[in-house]
């Protein structure tokens, strides 16, 4: 696909969900713009009426960024195995298996934040890299098709991690796993800054080099060449003697590191507690972010910062119009099935085209 | 033997939906259409059969039976509708089928919690995010129920199962003894066979695909009220994809998914059983629900190297290729 096609379509998929969206708020009597504008101040993006004290704008801003972090992570992961033909649905449960073994091993931890920052995100993308080479090796030696394994390991996780955090780590009063300790935490708390109270996100700068990462290695090096060659075609890669086993289980494992990465700033950056038996929707959420940007990691960066708009304005849009939050998954939802349907957006613009042209001949 | 019998009794339970949900996902993928939906169809179905039933409550009263039965129905509408858009996406707009699967997850449970709170919010007047369905009426066959251990599968029998064991003996004689179901078992292995012999190979998989749907929209609603009495957020536990497992290890064949089936739900219900006598904390039930899922894992381990899915799974039908 070239370049214009792949952006017009993802263009026209985010129209169609906001379009739709926009119907389903008319009809329930409310003005989809004034909605759609609450979403924007609810990410720091547009000013709100009023703020609470040691609050602005850029609090706002800088906890959306705070917000999208774990996605831009989660979504490489997908767009990875997706590249080497693998579609890794088990992003949710890696990111908690991932976050919930740095918790009790670094949350809970007295080590000096200099050192347990670093040792979180390691940890985080060994943890992550661990599950997706388990995931990678059954499909190479037992031929087991990786959707089913992964989701049969986000329940796994989830409720293996759920028993642990009720028997041993649970708060009494919130019924989640005890907050941890700030040295570990990737996002700076209520940092002063002239006056204003803001949560810096360090994770950010992380998942920004992990974009310009996958981007190089992915176009640049053998390894990403091999996954493409293995993903596009899995006999003619053989047959041009590239270990196809090996990719399927390389692969896995960075698609596993990238989303151990999303669950550490997820569980342990934007958030500082893991509630027991929930499977983040971050997860599936990645999938659409990955289509949406074309599996292309720079589109990835873009579909992140437009698609999280959607999510983390939903509370502030609920509180202003009464709306219910879930409206927001519902709408990336819509976004999701329209870029599936993209064939027939094709088909119409050649109609239209061709249409034209009868009449200028 | 009252453990025994409570094995029988709840794995049952478990097992007769997740059957019928994997007959629904054996339908579409011998057809030929890759079916991750199962998850999402159910769902969709059991919320079109809650709500059905929910407002013929309101019009019948709590005695009647007339709701339970009704809910069925709308259930396998509400299914077969939904499962029209997966295999239009599927067939119209030859989109991967994985994607559009795991599409079609997504929707049905964003729109469904969407939904469930705004209608009890909007109609009903009510804040609230689930569509209670009240306790199922559950039957125990006189005389047949008091021999030992057979007698479990006759008692506290939730009137689905019957309706289940019904539609399964039906639609296993659709799909093995019938003219359609030879068409349908042609399709997922050589469409341009189907088509050389004068049938329209989409219209098949249309069928096939809309009928998984509404095998599955009666498995939803059976698992809303045998396992809630609601339904709610909580539905959506991943019972579609375990019967996805179950259709794998019984070779796409009827009859070896439904062993498959059973022993899902035994080993379900009997490490329910054993958290309840060894007396452990509730918590521990938390390490008996993986059961399935690491049993899953295992079998596939043992299994897999002889599985044979159907030849044409998951390909688009192009009329021009050879």
């Amino acid at each position: 696909m070239n370049k214009n096609r792949v952006l017009r379509n993802a263009a026209i998929s985010i129209l169609v969900g906001l379009l739709v969206g926009a119907v389903i708020i008319l009809i329930l009597g409310k003005n989809p713009l004034t909605a759609y504008f609450n979403l924007l101040q609810g990410c720091g993006l547009a000013p709100k009426g009023k703020y609470a004290a040691g609050r602005g704008m850029l609090t706002d801003l800088c906890s959306y960024i705070d917000f999208l972090t774990p996605m831009i992570f989660a979504a490489l992961a997908v767009a990875v195995a997706m590249k080497a033909g693998l579609f890794n649905i088990g992003v949710a449960g890696q990111m908690l298996a991932a976050g919930f073994i740095a918790t009790i091993t670094i949350g809970y931890s007295a080590i000096p934040a200099g050192l347990a920052k670093p040792l979180v995100l390691l940890i985080g993308a060994a943890v992550g890299a661990a599950l997706g080479a388990i995931v990678g090796f059954l499909k190479y030696r037992f031929n087991i098709n990786e959707v089913v394994s992964t989701i049969m390991f986000n329940y796994i996780v989830s409720y293996v991690v759920s028993f642990f955090i009720n028997t041993r780590y649970v708060d009494a009063v919130s019924r989640q796993s005890r907050n941890i300790g700030e040295n570990a935490r990737l996002t700076l708390q209520n940092v002063l800054i002239a006056g204003y109270k803001f949560n810096i996100p360090l994770g950010f700068i992380v998942a920004l080099a992990a974009v310009f990462v996958v981007k190089f290695v992915m176009d640049r090096t053998v390894l990403g060449f091999e996954l493409k060659a293995v993903g596009l075609n899995n006999t003619a890669a053989r047959y041009a003697g590239i270990a196809v086993g090996r990719s399927i289980v390389l692969s896995m494992v960075i698609s596993g590191a990238l989303a151990g990465l999303a669950g550490v700033t997820y569980y342990l950056g934007y958030f500082a507690s893991i509630q027991p038996r929930v499977l983040v929707s971050t997860g599936y959420d990645a999938i659409a972010v990955c289509l949406v940007g074309n599996s292309n990691p720079f589109g990835i960066l873009a579909s992140t910062l437009l698609l999280q708009i959607i999510s983390k304005g939903s509370t502030y849009m609920s509180s202003q119009s009464g709306l219910e939050s879930e409206i927001a998954s519902v709408i990336t939802a819509i976004i999701l099935l329209s870029t599936t349907i993209s064939v027939l957006y094709m088909e119409l613009f050649g109609k239209l085209r061709s249409k034209k042209g009868g009449k200028t001949a | 033997m009252n453990a025994l019998n409570n094995i029988i009794i709840d794995g049952m339970a478990f097992t007769l939906p997740l059957f019928i949900m994997a007959i629904g996902g054996i339908y579409s993928e011998r057809s030929g259409i890759t079916n991750l939906a199962l998850e999402g169809l159910s769902g969709m179905g059991a919320f079109a059969g809650a709500l059905a039933a929910y407002c013929l409550t309101l019009q019948f009263g709590a005695t009647s039976q007339v709701p339970y039965y009704m809910s069925f129905l709308f259930a396998i509408l509400g299914g077969a509708l939904y499962a029209l858009l997966h295999a239009l996406i599927c067939i119209r707009c030859k989109a991967n089928q994985v994607i559009s699967g795991v599409v079609i997850n997504i929707l049905a449970e964003a729109l469904t919690i969407f939904l469930v709170k705004t209608i009890n919010r909007s109609v009903f007047g009510r804040p609230s995010d689930k569509i209670d369905l009240g306790a199922s009426i559950r039957f125990t066959v006189p005389g047949i129920s008091k021999i030992p251990v057979i007698g479990a599968f006759f008692t506290k029998v939730y009137p689905f199962e019957v309706i289940i064991i019904i539609t399964a003996v039906i639609v296993w004689y659709l799909l093995y003894k019938t003219p359609l179901g030879m068409h349908i078992r042609a399709c997922g292995d050589n469409p341009h066979a189907v088509d050389a012999a004068g049938m329209d190979v989409a219209k098949i998989r249309y069928f096939a695909v809309m009928m998984s749907g509404a095998l599955s929209g009666i498995a939803g609603m059976a698992f809303a009220y045998s396992i809630s009495a609601k339904f709610a957020s909580s539905f959506f536990v991943g019972y579609g994809y375990l019967s996805i497992a179950a259709l794998i290890f019984g070779n796409w064949s009827i009859l070896p998914t439904l062993g498959a089936c059973v022993i899902f739900g035994f080993a379900r219900s009997a490490g329910y059983q054993l958290v309840q006598h060894l007396g452990l904390p509730s918590s521990y039930q938390d390490l008996v629900m993986i059961l399935p899922y690491v049993l899953t894992l295992f079998l596939l381990i043992f299994l897999s190297k002889h599985t044979r899915s159907p030849r044409a799974l998951g390909e688009v039908y192009d009329k021009s290729k050879r």
